[in-house]
This record gives structure tokens, sequence and C-alpha cells, in this order.
């Protein structure tokens, strides 16, 4: 019990929540990494993946690599980078990236697929033009998934963020590592609470956005 | 090359202790899903709420969670049992779900057909739904074996070598080659185990080998 009592201290010791080692820089870092990074990898992965959904083009090759990057591992990944690129931002952002990648692929191809052929064909038959299709019929009703995509990325994104303390990153993570370095177990747990609190709360807020969306139609 | 070589005993014990670490959490994963999950597929009440659960025990991040599970358990910080708890609990938490669809894929036709020629409760499941499950089931095994053989690299930065500590030592001592060869030794890893996979489900469902090639 003292150990977790001691975490409770370190969690509400007000030395903790200013300055650049405090929570809410802490925070605000894991969730400035998370925007960035998921920000990077849907501009590359949505398009490709509505493409992939759209044509049906592509779709073995599609559902390989996101299985293959699943059996990639993401220290592995994370240290290479590092020795590649050198430290600083640029190459964990780069690995993170490559992660949040396969999760929002699959949500954007499998939404597309999920939408009934026959309301397709209708909305051709109506007259409209491929991009209205796409943009008026197909991702409307592809939404839910879609958002699935980006809930996983993002989930992704905040555990992964975590172990890339491990190679110099900021954010929530460095309570981890250090604390597990100088073996301050206090901070390391409360550093992980913090972290699964951020997690649920965000993985919460996708969920009631999905609702939302299922229920407005 | 070289150096993998000159390294093949070091790498062999690393690799050991990662089927060690991640084949017992997926076996004890799937004996532990199963059952939840046909509880999960079949109690009215709480039946969904059993999935959800396992939907949040995979939202929580794995290197918080592998320093949490010590202090709840009591164990040591360093013990290796903390990683495969923790992998255990994954490989539950994405199984149930797998489960679950399984048991839902059964036709309650072929359920009730059974019930009709005589089965017993214990009978209709494990000798009608557990089989007509199986190719879900299995789809599920080799999904968490994959990842759960990736995940476990993350052990080093808990202390509990594995092949991830080719990625630790190899960055300390930075030595891209060490980092190179343990992301292959893991990718190969996670792919001989998921042939083992497919060749257990072919032993255990023989039936599915004579639709395909029909």
């Amino acid at each position: 019990m003292s150990i977790y009592s001691a975490a409770a201290h370190w969690l509400v010791d007000g030395a903790h929540w200013h300055g650049d080692d405090g929570f809410p820089h802490r925070i605000a870092q894991h969730l400035g990494y998370t925007a960035l990074t998921v920000a990077i990898a849907s501009a590359i992965a949505l398009p490709l993946g509505l493409w992939i959904g759209h044509t049906g083009r592509l779709r073995g090759l599609a559902v390989g690599l996101t299985g293959a990057l699943r059996a990639l591992p993401t220290l592995g990944l994370l240290t290479l980078v590092v020795l590649w690129r050198g430290i600083g931002l640029g190459p964990p952002t780069i690995a993170l990236v490559v992660l949040a990648i396969p999760p929002l692929l699959a949500g954007a191809y499998a939404g597309l697929e999920s939408v009934d052929r026959a309301t397709i064909d209708a909305a051709r038959a109506v007259g409209m033009t491929e991009w209205q299709v796409l943009g008026r019929v197909e991702i409307p009703l592809a939404l839910p998934l879609i958002l699935g995509g980006l809930r996983s990325a993002v989930l992704q994104v905040v555990a992964t963020a975590t172990i890339a303390a491990y190679i110099g990153l900021g954010g929530l993570g460095r309570y981890l590592i250090d604390g597990i370095a100088v073996r301050d177990y206090p901070q390391t747990l409360a550093g992980a609470t913090v972290v699964v609190v951020l997690a649920l709360i965000l993985d919460g807020a996708f969920a009631v956005a999905q609702r939302s969306l299922s229920t407005h139609r | 090359m070289t150096w993998f070589l000159d390294n093949l005993s070091y790498i062999r014990g690393l690799a050991w202790r990662h089927v060690w670490l991640s084949v017992l959490p997926v076996v004890i994963g799937f004996a532990l899903a199963v059952p939840i999950g046909y509880v999960g597929r079949h109690w009215r009440l709480g039946g969904g709420s059993v999935v959800a659960l396992a939907g949040v025990v995979y939202t929580i991040p794995s290197l918080p969670l592998l320093v949490i599970v010590p202090g709840v358990l009591g164990t040591s910080f360093l013990d290796p049992t903390n990683v495969a708890i923790v992998l255990t609990l994954y490989a539950v938490a994405v199984m149930v779900r797998s489960a679950a669809d399984g048991f839902a894929s059964v036709s309650d036709a072929v359920v009730d057909a059974a019930r009709a020629s005589g089965y017993s409760a214990w009978q209709r499941v494990l000798q009608v739904e557990l089989p007509l499950a199986g190719p879900v089931l299995l789809a599920g095994v080799r999904v968490v074996s994959v990842s759960t053989v990736s995940l476990a690299t993350i052990a080093p930065l808990v202390g509990v070598s594995n092949l991830g500590s080719l990625f630790t030592d190899g960055f300390q001592r930075y030595f891209t080659t060490e980092i190179v060869v343990g992301i292959l030794c893991v990718v190969l890893l996670a792919l001989i185990l998921d042939m083992l996979w497919v060749l257990i489900g072919r032993v255990a469902m023989p039936w599915l080998r004579v639709r395909s090639t029909r």
C-alpha cells in the first residue's frame, strides 16, 4: 500500500504541477506529439484509404501492409530511426507516423467497403459524379468506421509516445523512463496513472463522438 | 551477418526467453477468452458489458500497465511475471471480442438442430458451437500471437531481457546492426509462430481443408 500512497503524494505534490517537468507541461507535450503525428498520418493514410476503398484497387496490398506492420516492434523502430536520423522531435515523429498509418488506412478502406453497393449504384443512377458519390454518399456513411480508425490511431500514438521517452522524447513517458532509471517508483507509478487516465479520457471522448454520429442518422 | 553469427548463442538465449514470454500469454489468454467470449455472446444481461470491458483493458497503454501491475500484485518491479501477466491481459482483451464474434457466427438453426437431436448443453458447446466458431477463434489467436511477439519487446524497459534487449543494447552502443537483427528476429519469430497456429488449426479442424480444396 505504501507504494500507492507514495505515488499519490507524488501526484498531488504542488512541486510537480509547474515548470518544464510539471504535469501540465508534460501532458501538453504528449497531446502535442499525438496531434502532430495523427495529423501527418491522416494526411497520408486517409486519401489513400479512401482511394483504395472507392476504387477497390490495391486492396490486397493494403490488407497485407496493415498486417505486416503489426509485427513490427515499436521499440525497434524507435531506436532505429534515432540511430539513422539523430535525436530531436523529427525521428520519433517519423516512427510514430509509420505506426499510426495502418489503423487510419484500415478505417478508411473498410469504412467505404461497408457502404451498401446498391446505395452507391443508386447515387450513380441519379446522376452523381464520382466525386459526389465519394463526398456525399460514401464518406458520410463510412464516417463511424473512419472515426474508429482515428480512435485506434490516437490511442496507439499515446501509448507509443510513452515508450518514445526511452529515446529522449518529452511528454508523460519521461516520468516512467526516468523513474525506472533511478528506481523512483512513486514517480513511475504517478506518471503511469496520468497516461492511463489520459488514454481512457481520449477513448471515452471518441466513443461519445462515434455514438452521436450513429444516432444522427 | 558476421555480428549475427558471432553472437548466435546470445541471440538464441534471448529468442527462447521471447518465445516463452509470448507463447504462454497467448495460450493462457485463449483459454480464458473463449469462456468469457461465450458468456459475452450468450448472457442477455451483462454479456455486452463483458465485451466492452475487454475493450477498455485494450485501451490502457502497455508501458504504464507494465509498471502498475507489480504495484497491484505485490511482485517485484523487475519480475518477468509482470510482463507475462500484462501480455495475457491484452491477449484476453483482444480474443474475448473475436470469441464473442465467433460464437455469434454459429447459426441458431444449427444449435437448435443439435438440441433437437438430443445433445446436452455441454455437448452442444463442445461438439457443435466450439468447432463451428473455430475459424474465427483461430483468426483471433493469429492476430494476438503476432502483436504479442511484437509487444513483448518493450520488456527490457522494465529490466526483463528478451529479443527487445537487442534494441536497448544496440541503442546504447549506437550499433545499428544489432537493432536491425533484432527487428528481423522478432518478425521471423512472429511468422514462425503464426505458421504454427495455422498448422494447429489444420490438425484441429481437418474439415476446413476438405472444403477449401473442393
